[in-house]
């Protein structure tokens, strides 16, 4: 489903080489889960699959589904079915909530050549996959993010997952600033989306939530490149250990 | 004769003054109005003959040149029939202008309206035609040419359910209009102020509103602007407070080739309180000024004053905000804003915030910004699907929208972000 070879990327303002010749290969229905320590290029690997201006692919390649995506922009990269779950969701105000899911379904619909929903199956579509997340209709209501708690914006970046039904979830540190009861509604709101077509990228610092969403596999990344590949087990060396050993070897 | 096409300049004056003075020669007799309006006419006339259109030395004009801007005069049109449209909030009562002359069937329940052409013939309109300094050449040129519109008079304790539109449609050619409204103690009532255009040809449009609120009216005013891309509009609104009065006035800007809306407003009531919000949707070749001059007179009043602009293209655009505190007008709490997003490399726009406080306890602030639409939000939208294009309109319209939104009616809320959402369509 995704095949990163040979990354390399820097911030397109002042050249800095952030990713350094990363490989990755993600399989359909694969769990996969990015730890490392700060600064290793987690965000700015979601950022860049993702496609934002900010950074520069200057040698390598990301393939989606056998196909390179490098020269498309956001909106067709999401159409495609690629899903970024934000670190810190961005507020904006003047822009309804509702509004916002709606033309977001429809433009990925319209992208894909489908038909644009109904009112009345969007709004009860909204309705059930907030109902699942325990997001209250009064957030809905209010401008986008704006005002959110830091868990009630990652429940509402998973209630957008759930509606979009993308095929390629990166979930960036979305366990950063929640609760344990959070965590929990989130986790069981990813493992709902589990699905044999439909890969999850878990992009996080911490074992905590892959207690919660199991992964198949754990990559390390440390300066730009995947140092370490494994299974589960691998998270829980890191959380026995943390990174120095694995750091150390790779050097 | 052919207004239009006069291109030699009769001694100084320029191709759009001498076609003033001419088109005024051309009218002789037949602009309504008794001795004293004549007499008035004629010396408001030659005002502006002898300063002439005001340039950008002129500090009031210094944004918008008009003797250089307003190149042209056309043509005085033949009346043409023009259909009433039909209201921008429904169920309003609505009062139609159609190509400069006032709806004879115009008529609402509860409230005086007499036609103003009416009120120049009797000469009762006389005291109003008047240049507010000299430097205002609006006051000049409507006094000069205004050929009818409304007054219009809300009784004291009345409550207007539904909104009044007055509406002021033209099919090109020159419009010149007037609409006196006095709002009675304690009424309250929303009247939208109108402006378009049906047809692509060019227009000159001057239009005054001298809107008095006596003590306790709680007011909400809109203007809505959006002529054709060659018309000229010159809008004026002189207002003032009374005592606890409260006057929301929202300005939207959006068409014309080049326009100036003057808001001039005294607050000469204790406890009044005025909301003025502007967005200004600046597209094409166009100019738009919006000049604030407003006197607190008075202590213990209050005015906030934001104004949203969004600028496309070549467009260009001003706001100049003065606020005056008068030496005894303590307690006074005044803030403003001017936002602007720049959306082209062409653009333009200038904020000028003035203050002048004379005394010395009160709270008045100013700010502007001028920016592009944040990288970040356009990213987040972007992400989930959005085409760019389309995230930048949702942006733009949210930006301008939040201002809307303070208006709370609902319908009146649908109804402008109605005609945000459509501007934009066109230009974005």
């Amino acid at each position: 489903m995704l095949e990163i070879k040979n990354l390399h990327a820097r911030i397109a303002e002042d050249g800095t080489e952030i990713i350094r010749g990363l490989n990755l290969t993600v399989k359909p229905g694969e769990i996969a889960a990015i730890m490392g320590p700060n600064g290793s290029g987690k965000s700015t690997l979601s950022y860049i699959l993702s496609g934002r201006e900010d950074y520069e692919v200057t040698e390598g390649d990301i393939l989606y589904n056998g196909e390179s995506i490098l020269e498309l922009d956001p909106a067709e990269r999401a159409a495609k079915g690629i899903f970024l779950a934000f670190q810190y969701p961005v507020e904006i105000p003047g822009v309804a909530t509702m509004q916002f899911l709606k033309v977001a379904m429809n433009e990925q619909r319209k992208a894909r050549g489908e038909a644009e929903l109904t009112t009345p199956d969007f709004i009860r579509r909204v309705k059930d996959a907030a109902e699942k997340l325990k997001i209250d209709q009064a957030m809905l209501r209010r401008p986008l993010n704006v005002g959110f708690s830091g868990g009630e914006k990652k429940r509402a970046e998973i209630l957008q997952m759930a509606l979009l039904e993308p095929k390629l979830c990166v979930l960036d540190e979305t366990d950063s600033g929640l609760d344990i009861d959070a965590l929990k509604i989130v986790a069981d709101g990813v493992n709902a989306l589990k699905s044999p077509d439909r890969a999850v990228i878990v992009i996080t610092h911490y074992q905590r939530l892959l207690d919660y969403i199991v992964p198949d596999s754990v990559h390390v990344l440390y300066k730009g490149q995947i140092i370490r590949s494994g299974d589960k087990a691998l998270a829980l060396e890191l959380e026995e250990n943390g990174y120095a050993d694995i750091i150390e070897e790779a050097a | 004769m052919n207004m239009q096409t006069t291109n030699q300049p009769i001694g100084r004056m320029t191709v759009a003054e001498t076609a003033l003075v001419e088109a005024f020669g051309a009218q002789f007799g037949e602009l309504p109005g008794n001795g004293a309006v004549a007499g008035t006419r004629d010396r408001l006339l030659d005002d502006l003959k002898k300063a002439g259109l005001p340039t950008r030395r002129i500090e009031a004009w210094h944004y918008t040149d008009l003797k250089t801007l307003l190149r042209t005069v056309p043509e005085a049109a033949p009346v043409s029939a023009i259909d009433p449209l039909a209201p921008l909030v429904e169920g309003s009562v609505v009062l139609s202008v159609l190509q400069g002359d006032a709806d004879d069937g115009a008529s609402a329940d509860g409230i005086e309206i007499a036609h103003f052409k009416d009120k120049l013939a009797d000469g009762s309109a006389v005291a109003g035609l008047t240049a507010l300094d000299r430097d205002d050449a609006i006051g000049r040129i409507n006094g000069s040419f205004v050929r009818d519109g409304f007054a219009i008079s809300v009784p004291a304790n009345a409550e207007l359910e539904e909104p009044i539109e007055l509406q002021v449609l033209h099919a090109g050619g020159q419009i010149h209009t007037r609409f006196p409204v006095s709002f009675g103690a304690a009424s309250k009532a929303t009247i939208i102020e109108r402006h378009r255009s049906v047809t692509d040809d060019a227009a000159l449009v001057s239009s005054i509103s001298d809107i008095v609120l006596e003590d306790g009216a709680e007011i909400t005013w809109i203007i809505l602007q959006s002529q054709g891309a060659a018309d000229t509009h010159l809008g004026q609104i002189r207002v003032k407070l009374g005592t606890n009065a409260k006057l929301k006035l929202f300005v939207v800007n959006a068409g014309g080739k080049l326009v100036r809306q003057e808001l001039r407003i005294d607050v000469e009531g204790e406890g009044a309180d005025l909301t003025l919000r502007g967005v200004n949707l600046l597209g094409g070749e166009g100019h738009t000024d919006v000049t604030l001059v407003l006197g607190h007179n008075v202590p213990h009043t209050n005015s906030t004053e934001i104004i949203r602009s969004v600028v496309f293209d070549r467009a260009s655009g001003a706001f100049q905000g003065m606020i005056r505190v008068a030496p005894d007008a303590q307690k006074t709490d005044a803030k403003m804003a001017c936002n602007t997003l720049l959306l082209s490399d062409n653009g333009e726009f200038s904020a000028k915030p003035e203050l002048e406080i004379f005394a010395d306890d009160v709270v008045c602030g100013h700010g502007a910004t001028v920016a592009d639409i944040d990288r970040n939000h356009l990213f987040y939208m972007m992400a989930r699907g959005v085409p760019e294009n389309k995230a930048r309109a949702m942006l733009v319209h949210a930006f301008v929208a939040e201002i809307v939104e303070e208006l709370e009616d609902e319908k009146l809320v649908e109804a402008l972000e109605g005609v945000i959402s459509a501007w934009l369509e066109r230009h974005a």
